[in-house]
């Protein structure tokens, strides 16, 4: 089984993809990230694909159903770092990555969790849940 | 119409796909092709070897790079032997499907690329041949 480094800062958790990775380690990557969101409950996800050369079909598919399965296990998502010229390249394909959230950066990427998950807990406390 | 470079590359396994990715950018990259050019390409090659290796049962990549007198350009020929396509019409639409539900991005691979040219046999499989020029 592949090994995927993943960085805890603070509630978040943060894994950067490699590029020219197979298919097969992509599937792998779904798996894995699935398990450490659930072993370590953080309260966003940030994904960070800048070293991607290429989003083709599969792996934009892959990407979107990353973060759906990421936010169904109860963490916000946001995929940072996507390069302009795969941006260009995976729109004309006819690809994008839909209702994801996106940013540019790691750094705003990071405000745009801090931002999510402020308002979630907020929301939970004012109805009481804490 | 020179032929500069020639070359036939095995499309079997997952990391064939990433093999040929590979050699279509650095066949590129000394030619002068920008960033976004490349991506392009090695996207749209990307797709049609995928389909080649997933649905095709396997097959090839030729990579050729052309010159005439007024441009030069890359040319990658892919080619496998499985069920073919049997209406190639439908299946240049966007979101066309086999049934696995991912679309053989036939169409935005056309889109990616300056000449887009198939020829597909039931029974005997698909040659697509895709085409970027550096003017």
């Amino acid at each position: 089984m592949e090994q995927f480094p993943v960085l805890a800062v603070g509630d978040f958790m943060m894994i950067s993809l490699r590029e020219d990775m197979s298919d097969t380690q992509v599937m792998n990557l779904q798996d894995e990230l699935s398990k450490q969101v659930t072993l370590i409950r953080p309260k966003g996800v940030l994904i960070d694909i800048s070293s991607l050369e290429i989003v083709d079909n599969f792996l934009g598919r892959m990407l979107s159903d990353i973060a759906k399965i990421v936010r169904i296990l109860g963490a916000e998502v946001v995929i940072v770092g996507m390069q302009p010229t795969v941006a260009m390249t995976t729109v004309e394909l006819g690809k994008t990555l839909g209702s994801v959230l996106t940013a540019l950066n790691v750094n705003s990427g990071m405000g745009m969790l801090r931002m999510k998950t402020m308002s979630s807990t907020s929301l939970a406390a004012a109805s009481g849940r804490s | 119409m020179n032929t500069i470079r020639d070359e036939i590359m095995t499309l079997q396994s997952e990391s064939d796909l990433i093999t040929v990715r590979q050699a279509v950018r650095t066949w590129m990259v000394p030619e002068g092709f920008n960033i976004l050019e490349q991506t392009k390409m090695v996207t749209a090659v990307s797709e049609l070897a995928r389909n080649a290796i997933v649905y095709g049962g396997g097959g090839e990549a030729r990579l050729l790079l052309l010159a005439d007198a007024a441009r030069r350009g890359i040319r990658v020929t892919i080619i496998d032997h499985g069920v073919g396509i049997e209406d190639i019409t439908k299946a240049m639409v966007d979101g066309y499907s086999t049934g696995s539900g991912l679309g053989l991005g036939l169409g935005g691979s056309k889109r990616l690329v300056d000449e887009f040219n198939i020829w597909s046999e039931p029974g005997q499989g698909t040659r697509i041949e895709i085409t970027r020029w550096k003017q």
